[in-house]
């Protein structure tokens, strides 16, 4: 494909005192793809959405969005681009119900730029809007649960609860920061088919995951860290036959 | 031998008026009327009520620009998650502008009002604009210092009068439009603000408090919404500052008191954070009651603090979550 | 000249006058509002014990005075912070509400109506480079320069220094290492508040003890935390040389009512700059917890 990629990183550095979190990461994700991030504990795969969504400077390193350079640029620019995460510790608006947490980003200037999803950016009736998206990603609508307040979800809900913020906004990208984890098997079950409809819709996402199985079931490309280096990319299946990302994880033969 | 514990239930009048979609009866309408019409009544009748004590006629008027004061504090405290240690700035710099316009400009008093409430309010966001992005504490230790500072640079330049104040401040026509000016203002932001924090601005605001990483990454520009927030308090602080002035007829050292930081944070904690009204409540309380201690001298603030610091680490409700669980559900005992 | 010599005396004084803040700060992450107020406490016990108590000596009332403020110190964090450590907003109003208690309560308790004053440990002045100095303002300057040398001996060459910068650097780390935060805190707030009595002590001679000091001395240690970078020893007494000199500076060449103002100045420009201070750390945007 020569078409330009959407998202392209060049040469990520990043150190937190004497630690090298990251070392000279590039890549190229093309639009409309799902891309999985994988590594270890410790790789530098939430370290590098921080870095290319402008939580955290850079020490050296180009990042570009749909061609745009976009490195050191705030976060509240960042998404008003088009990029959107999730966190990977859960922390919705507690104070607010479930439904009121999606007020915010409909708000934002994207959502009110792009119509938001479902046409909830255009100032009217958020809060209909917001119930909304709310069924759609799979909360039920008759029920007490959009209504309750977001510290009393359990778990699954407000994963989906934060993709939901993400997919108010209308992005392009979404950096899915460890979605299935702390999920149970029918809660994995419940999220999966949410991805596929993100993916359909057109909306570019890249997974940092640790569970495989089901990153490999909507992953089209797959990268692998290690100690902060990119060791290899490639489709899933040559991904997990590669040798260092075995050694990586499970660590090497020697005794 | 039997154990029992508290359960607590929302009445029935409380889950059927829930939802306001359909009121069926006077009863349901009066539940949810109810309070704030004697809030209303009541407050409007105060004046009348103290007709044969005049010095208290002057507390009130006072009592009411605390209210305002502690409405503000709740606001950036509960709502965006701002701790203002420094309420009296906002007082001293409404008031001295309302001063410098009503003597130096000659603006008539209802023009110097809403002068110095809108130019203190930016005045004041705007001094505070270089700690709105850094964390809480630097707000905190900002507007902490402001007042104190403001007071000395005045002392020692001599400008604004010094320590005399400014004098000749022009006042208001008659007693009545003094009273009734502060207490229409009170309530006017008390419901407005109510109003305000459940729009969808204001729920922004909240989530600011809450998690502003999430906002961020939301795609809004959270600075810009703290100042938002700090102009909005500073102009409620600001006001009270500006009507103070033209009640005393004086804008002195005295508008950047200490008083006037602590007292509201006081109200708030023991009337209940985070519910607007508690803030009037906790006025409505501590402010006779400090005029009752006045003749103890600076005795008062040993007590205020005293009790301040009570409340903030034993960590209690506040008067106002406690009547609202009275008001809003039942409790029985329940054999467990 | 002049400005030479009184901007390092003037400097001293702020560092002086800042250390506790800092070092209680830098520690157990404690801003002590209460600071100014255990100043001024100090000053008021040093008089109360040589004029209340006929013949009581003047350095045992020192010493006296400087423990019981170390112990009020103490107390403050074992009753009161121990229950919201941690909550930085809640320690910053409960500290202020105790020191506003404490300089409001001597005030209406003793400290109106007369002047208070200390004896000067020495009498008379010198001449030094053509400058008058009195003897109290040199005792200051050697006091204060003592003071930090030995601040560094001791936090990195005594155990339990060492336990209070490692606790200083990462409180979890330290904890786990068998450190008890809590008792560390209680030193560190005694050592803090006993080094605002040390300061006060020092200082107080120079003029007389009025309750406003306790408000200046705590804007001003603020101010010098604030630019220096909230936490950093090194970057508290930069600041105050910074602010020490900007003072006599102005002093000299615009006129003496101006200090406030620069520290004003000073903390705007820095929150602008380089918010962290000079030699703070900022922290990423995604470490913060």
């Amino acid at each position: 494909m020569s078409e330009e990629p959407i998202l392209s990183v060049k040469g990520i550095s990043k150190s937190f005192g004497g630690l090298k979190a990251l070392m000279d990461v590039s890549f190229d994700v093309q639009r409309g793809e799902v891309f999985g991030i994988i590594g270890p504990n410790g790789s530098g795969k939430t370290t590098i959405i921080n870095c290319i969504t402008g939580f955290i400077s850079t020490l050296a390193g180009q990042v570009y969005f749909k061609g745009k350079e976009i490195t050191g640029w705030k976060p509240h620019k960042i998404a008003d681009a088009g990029i959107a995460r999730t966190f990977q510790i859960m922390r919705p608006y507690y104070s607010l119900p479930a439904y009121k947490n999606l007020i915010i980003p409909l708000w934002s200037p994207r959502a009110r730029k792009t119509g938001g999803w479902r046409g909830g950016g255009k100032h009217g009736d958020r809060d209909t809007v917001a119930v909304d998206i709310l069924e759609e990603i799979g909360f039920e609508r008759d029920s007490r649960v959009p209504y309750k307040l977001s510290s009393t979800l359990p778990t699954g809900y407000q994963k989906r609860l934060e993709l939901a913020r993400c997919m108010a906004l209308r992005p392009e990208i979404i950096f899915c920061d460890e979605v299935f984890s702390g999920l149970s098997m029918s809660e994995i079950a419940g999220m999966l088919p949410l991805i596929e409809k993100m993916r359909d819709e057109g909306i570019t996402l890249i997974m940092v995951e640790h569970r495989l199985r089901e990153l490999f079931r909507v992953a089209t490309r797959v990268m692998a860290l290690n100690f902060g280096e990119k060791i290899t990319e490639g489709e899933p299946s040559f991904v997990i036959e590669d040798k260092r990302v075995r050694e990586a994880y499970l660590g090497t033969e020697e005794v | 031998m039997e154990m029992m514990r508290k359960e607590r239930i929302d009445r029935g009048l409380k889950v059927r008026t829930e939802g306001l979609y359909a009121i069926s009866s006077y009863r349901e309408i009066l539940y949810l009327m109810g309070p704030r019409l004697l809030l209303i009544v009541g407050v409007m009748a105060l004046p009348f009520i103290f007709e044969l004590a005049p010095y208290w006629k002057r507390v009130i008027n006072i009592m009411f620009v605390y209210a305002l004061l502690a409405l503000s504090f709740d606001f950036l405290a509960n709502y965006v998650g701002l701790v203002c240690l420094g309420g009296a700035f906002l007082t001293g710099v409404g008031g001295y502008f309302s001063a410098i316009y009503n003597v130096y400009l000659s603006f008539p008093t209802y023009l110097a009002i809403p002068c110095a409430t809108i130019t203190g309010a930016a005045f004041c966001t705007l001094c505070l604009i270089p700690c709105l992005p850094l964390r809480g504490v630097y707000f905190a230790i900002v507007t902490l210092m402001y007042p104190l500072l403001f007071t000395r640079i005045i002392e020692a330049l001599d400008i604004l009068g010094g320590t005399n104040g400014i004098t000749g401040v022009d006042g208001f026509a008659n007693q009545y439009v003094e009273h009734y000016i502060i207490i229409l203002v009170v309530i006017g932001f008390l419901f407005g603000m109510r109003r305000f924090v459940n729009q969808d601005i204001g729920l922004v605001l909240r989530g600011v408090k809450d998690n502003d990483q999430s906002v961020r990454a939301s795609g809004i520009d959270v600075t810009r919404m703290k100042i938002l927030a700090v102009f909005v308090a500073s102009l409620i602080g600001c006001f009270g500052g500006a009507y103070m002035a033209h009640l005393y007829m004086w804008a002195g050292i005295s508008l950047f008191a200490l008083d006037f930081s602590i007292i509201p944070i006081a109200s708030v904690v023991i009337g209940g954070g985070g519910t607007l009204v508690g803030a009037l409540i906790g006025s409505f309380i501590l402010v006779p009651l400090s005029e009752i201690l006045r003749a103890f001298g600076t005795f008062r603030i040993v007590i205020y603090c005293i009790i301040l610091t009570g409340f903030i680490v034993f960590k209690s409700e506040g008067l106002m979550i406690f009547m609202q669980r009275k008001y809003h559900q039942f409790e029985r005992w329940v054999k467990v | 000249m002049h400005i030479i010599i009184y901007g390092i005396i003037n400097s001293i004084t702020l560092s002086l006058v800042s250390l506790g803040f800092t070092l209680v700060y830098s520690i157990s992450r404690v801003p002590n509002f209460a600071h100014g107020a255990l100043y001024i406490l100090s000053g008021y016990l040093v008089w109360l014990f040589i004029n209340k108590f006929a013949g009581f000596p003047y350095p045992f009332a020192i010493i006296a005075a400087i423990g019981l403020t170390a112990v009020v110190g103490a107390l403050i964090y074992r009753f009161i912070l121990i229950r919201i450590r941690g909550m930085e907003i809640s320690e910053i109003i409960a500290t202020y509400a105790i020191g506003l208690a404490i300089l409001e309560g001597l005030r209406w308790g003793g400290l109106r109506g007369g002047t208070f004053t200390l004896p000067t440990f020495m009498a008379g002045s010198v001449n030094l480079f053509d400058v008058s100095v009195d003897y109290q303002r040199l005792i200051i300057v050697g006091v204060g320069i003592l003071t930090f040398v030995s601040l560094y001996v001791f936090t990195r060459y005594t155990k339990i220094g060492l336990a209070l910068r490692g606790i200083a650097q990462d409180e979890r780390a330290a904890m786990m290492l068998g450190i008890n935060s809590d008792m560390t805190a209680i030193v560190s707030l005694a050592i803090g508040s006993a080094l605002s009595g040390f300061a006060a002590v020092l200082l107080l001679p120079l003029g007389n003890i009025v309750v406003e000091t306790g408000y200046n001395v705590l804007i001003f240690a603020i101010a010098v935390c604030v630019i220096g970078g909230l936490g950093s020893w090194g970057g508290t007494i930069v600041a105050s040389f910074v602010i020490g000199f900007a003072q006599i500076l102005t002093e000299a060449f615009i006129s003496t009512h101006y200090q406030m103002v620069v520290a004003l100045l000073a903390i705007i420009v820095t929150l602008l700059v380089k918010p962290s201070g000079i030699f703070g750390k900022q922290k990423e945007l995604e470490e913060r917890v």
